[in-house]
């Protein structure tokens, strides 16, 4: 299969607000069970042990029409949530058997309230993680939220969670999270042949797919684009940086790279890149992925940084490792996280010559004529200067 | 909520003692230098002053800072400086005019400056922006900063992990800390001291705060119920000078109920009380006065709030206890309002609006802060189908003068007013 037809499937995947392919998973096996979760992390490793699908949830994107969402929501706040909602009230998300609300936010852990009060017969949880990464603090308290969080799963599922099971997890998810990284590393290095939208594309099914498949995926288009030729261009090596959660539209991405700079590296869908190094297969696996969370996880505003000197470090080490010339802040309107670090890392930024623009979005953004010319006026002036 | 009492008012004795407590406190945040005592910078929610307390800091709280240049019409600008220094215009104004005041020298409302923090506390209790707002600070004072992390109560119970894990970074990082900042070592007899004192003043606040009850309610439970929170929820919760004020503001309130008199105004006693209301959300500071004032020209008494819960949720019963002082410290904060799931807020409203007699709810939606104000229409409706009780939703901001629209929200007042009166007369056809 050539990538041509791989980001077609994608695309499919992407467009279908009702989410066929997830409906047709469960409905394959009787007794299927599937858990949406919303950005930025969850460890999809105990879920799918439990035997059920976790399905990244990512709001509406830009065709949906919000109808109800709005009235739940004041013009201030972000648009995700109620294009969450309005996937709710509309039954697209009614084969739901759980949701999971990581700890991003106060929109969204407000929203774990709301779920529970508007769909009380779905299990509903706020899943908290920790700002503290001593591991005789914040990880023994994170390994106790992953065991209540396995409990209940348990529940749902009919069925105890062994070790081993979430161990064999582990081993597929590092499978998956490797190609995830070999993708994005492939693209840094030649980002000619894996346009953004398509890597983005990629990324996106996997928040639908089961991972097993996803691997696939992923496997045939690393080795279906070795084989393509794609003209190279002479633009810029941008990083995009604050769009964790509410997605920009896939024009926007489009646009961003038409405007002539190639994304090497982003924040979009950070669960598949969340833990960045090998999770350990043997011993305890509830454990291992604490230990995974707190010593070698992504970083992003949803985090605390402990050190004054380490704020926005993770964004200079992708600048070095990336070769990028420069860093796009796209984050979604009112989004607290990202619009109250950004002043943070733009300073972090400046201090190192690196040059960076600032621009917001909502996933329903129509006009993309002033970001082009934004991004296509940012990458003229690095080729002028660099 | 601390600043200054309006001067129209006939003083009462409790409103001079908080005056003079305010004031002294400036007092001794800006001669530091001085006195050589270490100043704590952390926020009202799981402020642990009990035990800044024991090490003998002062404790800087940056929202009531933020409330004090709003409310003396300075906010404004220190916002705008902020977002001219690259801060969003969609972020929470209580940390753009904290941003904002710094660089402006920092002045207290003593007209002295405030010196830099010794040490940032980030009680990281029911807001997302806690835990940015101190890394913006570090960012600016690079002194040393600790971290509380106070887990949200997402399924509406306090979880003996999240307990545990509360305790555990008190005694392994926040205490610790503190020893080194101060160089006091740490005294748990005084901290038990401390909170055998908090846990009296927290059964007056909560008598006071339940004199609402009464129909014909001594107390304005909102525009009145910040100034009662003030010593409790900022720099005196724990000390003699609380137990103090909330004795002598229970001793007149109980006189006001005595005497059948309703709630004390800038404009003195307020006459007829023809609405009561229970209020969700913090109040609007640039314009506290005028907004105050649409409520009682029209005979409306706020009857519970909370807001004044912000600091601690003392009407459910919780009281710091000296028995289990890391747990009761742990479990305060674990409780307060923001720091509660959507569920459990609905239930609190609702509890409201029925024991208080109230006739309906209003909320106050704060463009700043999605903590309170994310899912408060869905909070409405519940209210309304529960209680079967109008709700009415106006738009606000705390310090950023430019959200507040006197002219729309007296409207919506209005109409509101309106819609209880229909609902009056419709229940006594019915
Ligand atoms: S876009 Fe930002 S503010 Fe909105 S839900 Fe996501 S993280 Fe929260
Ligand atoms: S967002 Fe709300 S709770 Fe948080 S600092 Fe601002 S006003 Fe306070």
């Amino acid at each position: 299969m050539g990538t041509e037809s791989i980001i077609a499937r994608c695309e499919t995947l992407f467009e279908d607000i009702d989410f066929q392919v997830v409906r047709e998973w469960k409905a394959a096996q009787q007794g299927r069970k599937v858990v949406g979760f919303m950005p930025v992390y969850v460890p999809e490793e105990i879920i799918h042990a439990a035997g059920m699908l976790p399905m990244g949830i990512l709001g509406g994107g830009s065709d949906l029409e919000v109808i109800h969402g709005d009235a739940f929501y004041q013009s201030y706040i972000c648009r995700i949530p109620r294009s969450t909602v309005e996937l709710g009230i509309t039954g697209r998300l009614d084969f739901l058997d759980g949701m999971l609300f990581p700890s991003i936010c106060d929109v969204i852990r407000n929203l774990s309230g709301m779920w529970k009060l508007m769909q009380p017969k779905v299990y509903a949880r706020y899943f908290d993680v920790p700002q503290n990464y001593q591991d005789d603090v914040g990880g023994v308290y994170y390994q106790e939220e992953m065991q209540e969080l396995r409990r209940d799963l348990a529940k749902l599922a009919g069925h105890e969670i062994s070790d081993e099971a979430i161990l064999g997890s582990i081993g597929i998810y590092n499978r998956h999270r490797q190609l995830v990284r070999d993708l994005y590393a492939l693209r840094s290095a030649e980002p000619w042949k894996v346009p953004s939208t398509e890597a983005y594309l990629l990324m996106r099914a996997g928040m639908l797919l089961p991972v097993e498949e996803h691997i696939e995926m992923l496997k045939g288009y690393l080795a279906a684009v070795e084989l393509e030729d794609k003209p190279r261009r002479d633009n810029c090596r941008v990083i995009i940086n604050g769009s964790f959660c509410e997605q920009p539209p896939l024009n926007l991405i489009k646009s961003i790279e038409m405007a002539g700079c190639y994304v090497v590296d982003d924040d979009y869908m950070l669960v598949n890149r969340w833990l960045m190094e090998e999770v350990s297969t043997e011993g305890d696996p509830i454990r291992n992925l604490a230990d995974a969370f707190l010593h070698h996880s992504a970083d992003s505003a949803a985090k605390y940084c402990t050190k004054k000197e380490e704020v926005g470090q993770y964004l200079l080490d992708s600048v070095k490792k990336n070769s990028a010339e420069g860093v796009i802040f796209a984050a979604p309107s009112f989004c607290d996280p990202a619009l109250l670090e950004r002043p943070m890392l733009a300073d972090r930024m400046t201090q190192h010559n690196i040059p960076h623009i600032s621009f917001k979005y909502a996933e329903n953004s129509g006009q993309m004529q002033p970001i082009r010319e934004q991004a296509g006026t940012f990458a003229d002036s690095i080729k002028l200067w660099s | 909520m601390s600043a200054d009492i309006q001067t129209e008012v006939i003083k009462e004795a409790s409103m001079l003692k908080q005056k003079e407590m305010i004031a002294r406190n400036y007092d001794e945040l800006t001669s530091t230098a001085e006195s050589g005592r270490k100043m704590v910078s952390t926020f009202v929610p799981g402020n642990l002053n009990e035990l800044i307390n024991c090490f003998g800091m002062l404790n800087n709280l940056p929202e009531i800072n933020a409330i004090n240049n709003g409310m003396r019409k300075k906010s404004g600008a220190m916002i705008m400086d902020a977002e001219r220094a690259g801060h969003s215009e969609d972020v929470c104004t209580y940390v753009k005019a904290d941003i904002g005041m710094m660089s402006k020298g920092n002045i207290a409302p003593n007209g002295k400056p405030m010196p830099a923090p010794d040490m940032l506390l980030l009680s990281y209790t029911g807001c997302f922006t806690f835990m940015k707002w101190f890394e913006l600070l570090r960012h600016e004072y690079g002194c040393e900063t600790v971290m509380l992390q106070v887990p949200y109560t997402g399924d509406g119970v306090i979880t003996d992990n999240m307990r545990q894990f509360v305790v555990k970074q008190l005694k392994e990082e926040v205490i610790p800390a503190m020893e080194r900042v101060s160089g006091v070592k740490f005294d748990i007899d005084r901290l038990r001291e401390n909170l055998a004192r908090s846990a009296k003043a927290e059964d007056d606040l909560v008598w006071v705060l339940e004199s609402a009850k009464n129909v014909r309610s001594p107390i304005d439970a909102y525009f009145g119920g910040v100034y009662y929170i003030g010593p409790i929820f900022t720099a005196f919760r724990g000390t003699e000078d609380a137990v103090e004020y909330y004795r002598l503001l229970r001793g007149e309130v109980e006189k006001r109920i005595e005497q059948g008199l309703g709630p004390i105004t800038p404009e003195g006693d307020m006459d007829e009380e023809r609405y009561r209301l229970v209020v969700e959300g913090p109040p609007n500071w640039t314009s506290f006065r005028e907004f105050w004032k649409m409520f009682y020209d029209e005979g409306a008494v706020v009857v519970a709030s909370t807001y004044t819960k912000v600091g601690g949720v003392y009407d459910l019963g919780f009281r710091h206890d000296p028995e289990r002082p890391l747990e009761s410290l742990a479990e305060y904060c674990l409780g307060c309002y923001t720091n509660r799931n959507l569920p459990s807020r609905v239930e609190l409203l609702e509890k409201y609006v029925n024991e208080y007699q109230a006739d309906g709810l209003l909320i106050n939606s704060i463009k700043s802060c999605n903590s309170f104000s994310a899912g408060q229409l869905l909070m409405m409706q519940e209210i309304e189908k529960r209680t079967g009780k109008p709700g009415a939703f106006i738009e606000t901001d705390l310090v950023d003068p430019r959200y507040f629209s006197a002219a729309n929200v007296k409207n919506r007042l209005e109409s509101y007013f309106q819609m209880i009166n229909q609902k009056r007369q419709s229940t006594k056809v019915a």
